[in-house]
Parts: C-alpha cells; sequence; structure tokens
C-alpha cells in the first residue's frame, strides 16, 4: 500500500524537530499581562464584548477555580504548573504572511502533500495572502487562486449549511448571537465546577466552535474541511459546544493531521456535546500537537475535558480519536447516556512515542433503561513513553438493562516504553451486562523479519503491523480522514525501532 | 558466475557454533535439495541467507551473483531475488494479505529502481497467480495468514513467490503440516515456478517431498556442515538407511 511507503520516505527525511518549520508568528499584537486575576477575566470578557451575565458566568468560575487544587491521579509527571505565569489573553496573533505557496518551506509543502491535504487549504493554513503589486504573475496566480478557492469554498458551505438551518459559528459570536442557545447548553454537559482544568477553561476559554443542528436536519456535511481551514488560531483555552436536537445528525472533525505547534504549553480544552431524542452525533479528533523534542523537552500538555450528554431517547454519541501528539495527553471523552435506549461508543487510538505520556480513556455512565456502549481503545506504545488505559463503565440503580462491551488493546514497540489500563466498572443493578477485554502484546521480531525478507524496510514493517493493529478503529473515521491519519501513525512512530 | 555461493560458512547463535564452515554453490535453474536431522543447521543456513537477525556469522562468506550477500540489509537482499518461504509463515491481524502483497512487491521493485504496478495491472497479476494456485479471492481479501490452514499458508508462500519472481526460493521445510493433497497442490506451485533461470533450495527431512519436487542435487548436512553431496538417488539411499551414518561420519 503506497500510505506506507510515502510514510517511511517522509519519516527518513524529517525529524521531530520539523515542527519549528512554517508555524512562526510575527510580533504579537496584543496581550493582557500573564497571570489570573478578576481583572484579567474581566478583560477577556470585554474583548469579546460579551454581555453581562456571560462575564458573571465566568467570574463564578473564576471564584470555583481558586478553591479547587489540580488533580494529580492520572498517571502522569509534569514540573508543578504556574498558573500565574501564563498569558491568557492574546489576541489572535497574524502568521507570518507569505505571498505564495513558492515561499514555503518545501519540506513544509512535502509534508502536506504526504498527508494529502489539498493545496488550497494549505494555503490557508500557512496563511498566504496575496499582495499587491506582485511581481511574477505565476506565483500571483497561484496565491490567489488559493486563496480564492478557499475562500469560495468557505462561502459555498455557509450557504449551504443556511439553507440547511444549521448554525455554525465560532462560539464567541454564537454567544452574541444565540444569547438563548449558547445560555441553555453551555455548562450544562461540563458544569463550571467540574474539574480544575475545565474551571479553568469556563473562566477564561478564549473561543471555539459553535454548532446547533434543528430538528429533524441531518447536517449535509461533514463539518470538517471547513472546520480545518477556520480553525486557526483558536488558541489554548477552546471551548466548543454542540447540539443536535430532535432527530438530527452531524458529524464533527476537529484538529488536522499536520504538525501543530504552539507557543502555548498549556491547552485545556472543553468540548460539550448534547443529543436530544432520537439525534446522532459523531465527532472525530486527530490530535498531532508538538510531542516534545527528542530529548522530551518541550511539548504540550493538553488537559482536555470532553463530554456528550444522551439527553434524548434514543440518542447516540461517537467519539472518535487519533492521538499522536502532545507532550502529556490527560483526556476523556465521556458519554452520560441520560435518554432511554440510547447509546454511547468511544473508538480510541492513542500512540506514544519519545517521552510523551498518554493518559486517556472514557467514561460511559448508564443512566437511562436499556442503554449501550462500546468502547474499542488501541494503545500503541513505543520509545521511552508510557501509555495509559483509564476507562469508566457505571450503571446506576434504575439503568436496567445496561450493556457495555469494552476491547482494550495495547501494543508494545520496543522493551523501553509502558502500556497500563486501568478499567473500573460498576454495575448498581443486577440486570446490566458489562463486557471487558484487554489484551496486550508486543509486535514480534518473527513478525517483523517476515515482512522484511519479502522487501519491507524494518520501519515500513512497523508501520504495517501497527496499521493492521488500529485497523478497527480507523474504519470509525470519516473515510478522507482515515486515509491521512493512517499516514500520521506511522509519522509518530517514526524511530521507534532499530 | 553461480547464482549463490556460500564458503566455508561458519555461524554461532549466543556462543555456540551452529554451522562449521559450510560450503554449497547453487546455479541458475538448478533444485538443491538439502537433507538432514533436526539441529543438523539446515534452517541456521536459510535464515542466515535471508539476513534474519541473531546470528553471527564468524567466518567464511556468502555471494549472490558475486555480490556480498552479507553485506546486505536483509530487504535489500529480497530486492535482489533472495525469498525464503517461512517454515512457520507468521499472522498479521488487520493487515489485508492483498495490501500486503502489494506493499511488498512495490517495495521491492522500488528498490530495484522500478516502477510501482499501477492498481489494475497489480490485481489482474494476483488474480492470474491465485487462480493457478487454486486461491480463492476471499483468502486475499483476509488478514495476512489470519485464520489460514496450513496448506493455505504455505499457498500464501509459493503466491508470493511467484508474484515476487524471485532468482532464489529457499524454501524452509514445506512440507510440514501438510497433508498429501495440499503438499501436491504447493508443490505444483513451485514447479510451475521452474524456469532456467530460478534456482530452488528445498529443505526438508523426509524423501516424500522430493518425490513432487524432483531435484538436480542432494546434501546431507549433519552437525553443521555438508556432509554427502549426490543426485535425487541419495535422497532415496537416505530413506532407507537413515541419517545416523552420517552422524559418525560428522
Amino acid at each position: 500500500m503506497p500510505a506506507v511507503q510515502e510514510t517511511v520516505e517522509r519519516v527518513k527525511r524529517i525529524d521531530v524537530d520539523q515542527y519549528r518549520y512554517g508555524f512562526e508568528t510575527l510580533i504579537d499584537s496584543e496581550k493582557a499581562p500573564k497571570g489570573l486575576s478578576e481583572e484579567i477575566v474581566k478583560f477577556i470578557s470585554q474583548k469579546k464584548n460579551e454581555p453581562a451575565w456571560m462575564l458573571q458566568w465566568r467570574l463564578e468560575a473564576y471564584r470555583r477555580w481558586l478553591t479547587m487544587t489540580e488533580p494529580t491521579w492520572a498517571r502522569v509527571e509534569y514540573p508543578k504548573i504556574d498558573f500565574q505565569d501564563i498569558y491568557y489573553y492574546a489576541a489572535p496573533k497574524p502568521k507570518k504572511s507569505v505571498a505564495s505557496l513558492d515561499e514555503i518551506d518545501p519540506e513544509i509543502l512535502k509534508t502536506y502533500e504526504k498527508l494529502g491535504i489539498p493545496l488550497r487549504e494549505v494555503a490557508m493554513l500557512e496563511g498566504i495572502e496575496p499582495k499587491v503589486g506582485e511581481q511574477d504573475p505565476a506565483q500571483r496566480k497561484i496565491a490567489v487562486d488559493a486563496v480564492f478557492d478557499s475562500v469560495s469554498v468557505a462561502t459555498t458551505f455557509k450557504a449551504e449549511l443556511k439553507k440547511a438551518g444549521v448554525i455554525f459559528m465560532p462560539i464567541s459570536e454564537a454567544i452574541r448571537e444565540h444569547p438563548e442557545l449558547v445560555q441553555k447548553y453551555l455548562g450544562s454537559v461540563v458544569p463550571t465546577s467540574d474539574n480544575f482544568y475545565a474551571t479553568l477553561n469556563s473562566a477564561v476559554f478564549s473561543d471555539g466552535s459553535f454548532v446547533y443542528v434543528p430538528p429533524a436536519v441531518r447536517c449535509p456535511m461533514e463539518l470538517s474541511t471547513y472546520f480545518r481551514i477556520n480553525e486557526r488560531n483558536t488558541g489554548q483555552f477552546e471551548r466548543t459546544l454542540i447540539i443536535a436536537d430532535k432527530g438530527s445528525y452531524v458529524s464533527y472533525l476537529e484538529g488536522c493531521t499536520a504538525p501543530q505547534r504552539d507557543e502555548n504549553q498549556l491547552h485545556a480544552a472543553v468540548v460539550e456535546l448534547v443529543a436530544l431524542d432520537d439525534a446522532e452525533i459523531k465527532y472525530s479528533t486527530v490530535q498531532n500537537w508538538y510531542p516534545g523534542n527528542s530529548e522530551g523537552k518541550g511539548g504540550i500538555y493538553n488537559f482536555v475535558t470532553k463530554r456528550g450528554d444522551c439527553r434524548g431517547r434514543n440518542s447516540k454519541i461517537s467519539w472518535t480519536q487519533v492521538e499522536t501528539g502532545s507532550a502529556i495527553t490527560w483526556k476523556y471523552p465521556s458519554c452520560i447516556l441520560r435518554g432511554d435506549n440510547s447509546s454511547g461508543e468511544f473508538y480510541s487510538i492513542a500512540i506514544s512515542n519519545g517521552f510523551q505520556q498518554v493518559d486517556s480513556g472514557t467514561k460511559m455512565i448508564h443512566l437511562g433503561k436499556n442503554t449501550s456502549s462500546r468502547i474499542i481503545s488501541k494503545g500503541i506504545a513505543a520509545g521511552k513513553s508510557q501509555n495509559t488505559y483509564r476507562g469508566l463503565v457505571t450503571a446506576h440503580r434504575k439503568a436496567t438493562g445496561a450493556r457495555n462491551f469494552t476491547a482494550c488493546d495495547s501494543l508494545l514497540i520496543g522493551d523501553k516504553c509502558g502500556a497500563h489500563t486501568v478499567p473500573y466498572i460498576e454495575a448498581k443493578n443486577s440486570s446490566a451486562t458489562f463486557e471487558h477485554e484487554a489484551t496486550t502484546s508486543k509486535i514480534s521480531e518473527d513478525v517483523l523479519f517476515y515482512c522484511i525478507q519479502r522487501g519491507l524496510s524494518q520501519e515500513e514493517a512497523v508501520g504495517l503491523v501497527v496499521n493492521g493493529f488500529v485497523k478497527d478503529v480507523l474504519q470509525q473515521l470519516p473515510m478522507e480522514f482515515a486515509v491521512e491519519a493512517q499516514k500520521l501513525i506511522s509519522i509518530s512512530l517514526e524511530g521507534s525501532v532499530g | 558466475m553461480a547464482l549463490l555461493e556460500v564458503k566455508d560458512l561458519k555461524v554461532r547463535v549466543e556462543e555456540r557454533e551452529i554451522l562449521h564452515g559450510l560450503t554449497l554453490t547453487v546455479n541458475e535453474g538448478e533444485i538443491h535439495a538439502i537433507m538432514g536431522p533436526n539441529g543438523s543447521g539446515k534452517s541456521t543456513l536459510s535464515h542466515v541467507i535471508a539476513g534474519k537477525p541473531g546470528y553471527e556469522v564468524t567466518d567464511g562468506q556468502i555471494l549472490f551473483r558475486g555480490e556480498d550477500l552479507l553485506e546486505m540489509d536483509p530487504e535489500e537482499r529480497a530486492a535482489k531475488g533472495v525469498f525464503l518461504a517461512f517454515q512457520y509463515p507468521v499472522e498479521i491481524p488487520g493487515v489485508a494479505t492483498m495490501t500486503f502483497l502489494r506493499t511488498a512487491l512495490n517495495a521491492q521493485r522500488k528498490a530495484r529502481g522500478e516502477d510501482e504496478y499501477s492498481t489494475p495491472d497489480f490485481l489482474r497479476k494476483v488474480r492470474e497467480v491465485s487462480k493457478s494456485l487454486n486461491i480463492p479471492q476471499d483468502m486475499l481479501k483476509r488478514g495476512v495468514n489470519v485464520g489460514f490452514s496450513g496448506g493455505e499458508k504455505k499457498r500464501n508462500e509459493v503466491l508470493q513467490m511467484a508474484l515476487f519472481e524471485p532468482a532464489l526460493c529457499i524454501l524452509d521445510e514445506m512440507d510440514s503440516g501438510l497433508d498429501i493433497d495440499a503438499l501436491r497442490i504447493a508443490a505444483d506451485g513451485v514447479n510451475a515456478l521452474r524456469t532456467p533461470k530460478r534456482a530452488i533450495v528445498v529443505i526438508t527431512h523426509y524423501q516424500r517431498l522430493l518425490n513432487y519436487i524432483i531435484p538436480d542435487f542432494v546434501h546431507v548436512m549433519s552437525r553443521g556442515r555438508v556432509v554427502k553431496s549426490g543426485d535425487k538417488q541419495l535422497a532415496l539411499e537416505l530413506e532407507e538407511s537413515g541419517y545416523a551414518q552420517f552422524e559418525d561420519a560428522a
């Protein structure tokens, strides 16, 4: 399969420090002073022209946060974070603009090409702007086409969504334009008091996405390509709220397979999903934040709270995640199965290499009758990394007929990494049926030699075996992204053998 | 020039010498059988030729078309045309056989500086070959060797041999675990691959396989050396008298 070979070629050429390319910014435009106080919270709210209720909401969260302490139960180690040494507000920083694709480092272009990201998106991601009085007509054409294309694509999307009645906008805009929806649902899944990082996010969140799908509407497109174009500069405290009204369906894709570097080391996002009667939300994530260099220095701390509420009868929420980046990942996309007959799914591929630490999993909380959930987790540990699956499956006293199936598989590459599985299972009524399967395996020398004898290099062989291992989960991703994710997986395992 | 020349090869595994100066020459178009009791070093020889890690060559040479094979990575040897059919082919869950075949074939072609096969060309070729080996298309969609019977696994090895068109095929105990019908199908597949350019080395305990794949030369190995060479008649004699006589000779 060509994907594997391409990947390996790329891997050979580019090392971890490739991240330095292309993601530089010019000077900051506007920054609030370091540290967090009521003044800073007010400043953020004011900068965003928020209504008074929003400011109150933030302030309540801030006051609550002051009383909380950082959680330490996860299997991750890092130096203590000084929360007064962080900038909590910076106006979106313009990227260093370039006039055409020709000015971009060819290595970066190759990266995009290998990942299969269309040129017009590359132009957007790299912040290409047409210049006035451009000399080279050929260059100018590329630039203008690229930008024009992406703008027109975005516009077409917008028109189509509007026709369907789907609201899709930055949450900062939604706060002003659809306050009734935001007020009703914001914090209704992840309350401001939920946990240290979610509470911090509630106080200082910068921006994020808001989606509302009206009753009986099937969202006409994956909210992906569009999202990818517009996702830049949402910052370190992202807040996303998605509401699928009765009988509606939406598939949402977050993230990008292209490497993303950010100077902000701490990321604490909150994602809330609400599915009403007969509604379905499919949420897919591909996370490829900077994992730190080959000595384990730097890298993003990713402390995320993601939760979906199957609030209505027969509703369904499905999480699919491919986690390859970040120095530390602390993330448990969960489902509250409140509505009768509702169902939740969690499909996960978590890859750690180098010095990465992953503590990720899910919570399936069965509250309604005849609810079902399914967990398929594939953890891959390489290098000197630690990879933990932590999951909770619980059935309430009244949640009769609850069913869960869990399969946790871990794959070890090399002998300096660790894989851990920490499942919590609680059934508070006797009619629940919970199944749990777990395996841990190592890529055997015999399998690698077999592949190599047939002409594959060591890295190609590992890529192939790993892609086979994660196939069940990859299949859950939207088509176009599955292909990119497959390549990304092999890239992430760079240097894990030999 | 000989296709394969093994000269006075000495090999150790974890400080223990397994091959004590083995010499073997294989020319294009020839079929050689290497016979010998368990532990005589037959499989070690095949692994060292293919480049499996864990073996230390302390002396001697292996030349492939005059080039030093021991200097090459195992994948490089594969691309040059060295193929080892495994005694126990491994299972690779989640990787469709078809995907595996294509990845491997294109990796080899690329290493040789040839164009990769296009999808239609590749599919045509696989269909053609698998049909002649009586391999159902549905088997190609399953994970590599996952849930395959012993016979299916060996046929899958022959299928790869046919696809990759190697210059040298080493069949390591191809008859192990096969019933007589499965053995015949696999052997027919191998015979169909005989060409004046291709050499085949058959490693086996038993004479039985050599009724189907008729060798030009038979070598008897004992305690890490070739102790006797002859034609196919030698295999029949062995069947009669057993290996014990050579144990003493070695």
